[in-house]
């Protein structure tokens, strides 16, 4: 469904993404691990359109995203801290994307039910915890039904029982078929979502397995311990 | 008792004689009358007779006046100059020419062709007479206690060369102007070694050149003129004794306009006078022993501008508002002293309320002097730039003259 | 692109910054006009709150608030929408509000005490400056990634449109005074919007002293209606060309 072939990107001086090549495709859930600064959110942001690359290309559906930014309306973005306009209130910014998703889209509105954001519809972004934006944030990923979801550190920030609530959600809609794609430090907690690991390092890709994959290489049943095994090797 | 009647109608009849002789005939001109032509009637009277004309369109060619009469018009009969002739010739003493339409004087740019015209006389009268399209208008040369009233005189030139003065006055003396409406000529009342005369309740607009313009013309008083959208205002040169009085010098707008310009003016005075909306209020140079006060200064480009080369003149008890600039100078030696006016810029304060700021207000800013030696820095008019240099001098004057200041500035309007 | 304005500028109007920028130009100007006993001292102190103060909050305040909006700007560049769009909607969502700003808290005194020529022509050029100089913080963003350099840019470039180039214009006058510059001054004017601004108000203000030698020359042009136009021809100049400047950086933009 993504097929990245080829992407490099510096900043400065910096190589950022050191020609990296990946094909993420339907139905995969897809873990994004490796150290700080290691390039796995500027690799998201190349996915979604935000940073372009210097070489190499990025396909949606087999068209070049440079040429179709069309293609974002089959995307849901959770960005890793939620920052909105400080008086806009939640329903504004819920409004706002419903009226640039157009009425066509289906809404999904299990996490704003399950968060309880209705009650809070008139609150100021300016007033609300970071937890509560962060709710906002992933409310508004799913709420299009989106085939691919795309969450940067997702549950940075929310308490136990939103991450539940959240990583509930995930589940449910790895079932539907569709495509996501994590990134996250906290590796226990993915342990029950993802089939698929991407480990990247100084910008390049050290390896892209199914979980599944990763067990029988490592002997290791949990992800942080499998991931620990690999590094120490490397 | 027959002796006695005889005696009486001889009695009535020398009185009747003697009458006749002394008071003044009326010689009525007209096209119903015996005389059918103003020169005819002119010639069939005698001195102090009254030459009296019906309405109507007469041309006279030049009508020369050398008897003391009276030339009255009733219901203003038009004398036509058909842009050949001087109209009428004053040539003797004591004549009147009272109640005239006079149009189309003829254009010489050798003769001083005029409306009327009086030639070295004294005691004539000029009054309640319309002139329009004339080349001169009322001239006298050498004339001796005149008085020119109530004229209107309206011309048309579109240039100054081919356009003569309204009222214009040379080596006079002790003439009277008064009440006259000059408008469209080169300059509007115009006086050139006129001495001992006063100019009042005239109204000189919309000419060419200068509303009010003389030289060399001392001991006159100026009092309650209007002198409005003139091209250039009003200028008066090399005189001295020059009063003026409740005078308006209105909207006299343009690069080398003044509402007042003074050149080597000595020892006057100017008071009352009203000066608003002229791109300079007055323009001095070279003048000296000027007082001035109790004049108005409003809106203008320039309230005053006194050029290094004027000394003593004394600027008391005027109101300055809305003026872009209060006072510009071209030197850094001030001469000239400033006291005890109201301006409206001035932002001292008065703590013991005698109504008289405790600090000096100085009128002259350095961007007015940036200006008057760089032209285009105009462009920069009341820029951020420039009220800051402002601001800065005030409080740190450099270059500004340092005695050019108003020690007593009034804090209400006078 | 007129659903992300709305929100942009209901967003913006209720920010306390705008809010207290409107309530201070209402005070300031029907205090101006209230206080002072001849209109003419009230207009001069209004000009000078149009040449100054509303360049300086328009451009801070529209550079902070874009760097503010950085994550926002994410998010939305993640939905399916053309930068471009998202780029003009933040421009006209700021241009909007600060419009409306100036027009609630200086235009209506304007109107009230001073409904002619002056009046309409303070209004306009109000409102041009405050939507040139969003236009102008739009770039400086755009031109730099850092939110303190970008603040200081802000500010560097206010105080060179409404103090450095005037004082650099003086220079030059005197640098070059035994020319004849009136004409030149006209062509240096339009280089900055401020300038342009002034002259144009002054023209329906100071009628006398624009009739001197080089005003004449200054009325003689700006005073006439190819003048006019040609000003304002200017002023939007100066607005589209910072927008469509940043509005091409921006499009590839590594956010």
């Amino acid at each position: 469904m993504i097929i990245a072939s080829n992407v490099s990107k510096k900043f400065g001086r910096l190589k950022v993404l050191d020609n990296i090549s990946v094909a993420c495709s339907k139905g995969e859930c897809i873990a994004l691990i490796g150290p700080n600064a290691s390039g796995k959110t500027t690799l998201i942001k190349t996915i979604l359109g935000m940073v372009v690359q210097d070489s190499g290309f990025i396909t949606f559906n087999g068209n070049n995203i440079l040429h179709h930014w069309q293609y974002r309306e089959q995307i849901g973005y959770m960005p890793q801290t939620g920052r909105y306009p400080d008086n806009m209130t939640i329903g504004h910014v819920f409004n706002m994307m419903k009226d640039i998703r157009g009425t066509r889209a289906v809404l999904d509105e299990d996490l704003v039910n399950a968060f309880q954001l209705k009650a809070l519809l008139n609150k100021r972004m300016r007033t609300l915890s970071g937890g509560t934006r962060q709710k906002v944030s992933a409310s508004l990923a799913f709420l299009f039904d989106p085939s691919v979801l795309i969450l940067d550190e997702p549950t940075a920030g929310l308490d136990p029982v939103a991450s539940e609530i959240l990583k509930e959600k995930i589940i449910t809609e790895k079932k539907k078929g569709k495509l996501i794609l994590i990134t996250s430090h906290i590796l226990s907690e993915l342990d029950d979502l993802v089939t698929q690991v991407i480990y990247m390092q100084e910008g390049k890709l050290c390896f892209h397995k199914s979980i599944e994959e990763l067990r029988t290489d490592t002997g290791e049943e949990k992800l942080n311990r499998a991931i620990a095994k690999i590094m120490s090797k490397v | 008792m027959g002796g006695y009647a005889e005696m009486r109608l001889s009695y009535l009849i020398v009185s009747f004689f003697i009458c006749f002789s002394i008071s003044a005939r009326t010689i009525r001109v007209g096209s119903n009358r015996m005389y059918k032509n103003i020169t005819a009637g002119i010639e069939a009277a005698e001195e102090g007779d009254t030459v009296l004309v019906d309405a109507g369109h007469y041309k006279e060619r030049n009508l020369i006046i050398n008897k003391s009469i009276v030339l009255a018009g009733i219901n203003y009969p038009v004398l036509d100059g058909e842009k050949k002739y001087e109209i009428i010739s004053v040539k003797t003493n004591r004549v009147v020419v009272n109640g005239f339409r006079i149009v189309h004087s003829g254009v010489s740019s050798l003769e001083d062709i005029s409306g009327i015209k009086i030639y070295e006389c004294r005691d004539v009268i000029i009054k309640n007479n319309i002139l329009e399209d004339t080349f001169f208008g009322i001239y006298t040369q050498n004339g001796l206690n005149c008085i020119i009233e109530n004229n209107i005189l309206k011309a048309t030139g579109k240039e100054e060369q081919q356009s003569g003065n309204g009222i214009h006055c040379w080596k006079s003396d002790s003439m009277r102007i008064i009440g006259n409406t000059v408008s469209g000529h080169r300059d509007g009342i115009y006086f050139e070694f006129v001495t001992n005369s006063i100019i009042w309740r005239n109204t000189s607009f919309q000419n060419l050149r200068y509303g009010l313009h003389f030289m060399f013309s001392h001991n006159n008083a100026y009092v309650t003129n209007i002198f409005q959208n003139n091209g250039a205002g009003v200028a008066v040169m090399y005189s001295h004794g020059v009063k003026m009085f409740n005078n308006y010098f209105l909207e006299n707008w343009g690069d080398a306009a003044y509402g007042l310009l003074l050149k080597e003016i000595t020892d006057s005075y100017i008071g009352g006078n009203h000066f608003e909306k002229n791109t300079s209020g007055i323009y001095m140079e070279g003048a000296s022993r000027i007082e001035m006060e109790k004049n108005n200064f409003l809106g203008n480009g320039w309230a005053m501008k006194i050029q290094a080369s004027c000394m003593d003149i004394s600027v008391v008890k005027n109101n300055f508002i809305a003026n872009t600039f209060d006072v510009s100078t071209n030197g850094s030696m001030m001469l000239n002293f400033f006291n005890n006016n109201y301006w409206d810029k001035y932002e001292g304060y008065d703590l013991n309320k005698d109504r008289i700021g405790d600090i000096p207000y100085r009128p002259v800013s350095l961007y007015s002097m940036i200006v008057e030696k760089n032209p285009p820095a105009m462009v920069l008019f009341r820029s951020f730039i420039t009220s800051l240099m402002d601001k800065t001098e005030k409080i740190l004057p450099g270059i500004t003259p340092e005695n050019l200041k108003d020690d007593h500035p009034m804090m209400r309007r006078l | 692109m007129t659903k992300i304005v709305k929100y942009v500028m209901a967003d913006i109007i209720r920010n306390r910054i705008v809010l207290l920028y409107t309530a201070f130009l209402f005070i300031i100007s029907f205090s101006m006009f209230s206080l002072e006993d001849n209109n003419s001292k009230a207009l001069l102190s209004l000009l000078n709150i149009i040449l100054i103060i509303v360049p300086l909050v328009s451009i801070i305040f529209s550079t902070i608030y874009v760097y503010n909006s950085s994550e926002f700007i994410e998010l939305l560049v993640s939905q399916p929408l053309k930068r471009k769009t998202i780029w003009l909607s933040l421009f006209t969502g700021l241009a909007g509000s600060l419009s409306l700003a100036f027009l609630t808290g200086a235009g209506i005194p304007i109107l009230i005490y001073q409904a002619n020529a002056i009046g309409f022509m303070m209004i306009a050029m109000g409102l041009l400056l405050s939507i040139i100089f969003v236009a102008i913080a739009m770039l400086a963003v755009v031109k730099t990634r850092d939110k303190a350099r970008g603040i200081g840019a802000a500010i560097l470039l206010w105080l060179y449109f409404s103090l450095l180039f005037d004082g650099l214009v003086l220079f030059f006058l005197f640098q070059f005074a035994d020319y004849p510059l009136e004409k030149p001054m006209i062509a240096v004017s339009a280089l900055n919007p401020v300038d342009l601004g002034r002259i144009l108000i002054l023209m329906q203000m100071d009628v006398s002293a624009m009739m001197g030698y080089t005003g004449a020359v200054f009325k003689d042009f700006f005073g006439t209606y190819p003048g006019v136009i040609f000003s304002f021809g200017m002023m939007f100049l100066w607005t589209i060309l910072p927008v469509w400047l940043s509005t091409r950086k921006f499009n590839h933009k590594d956010l």
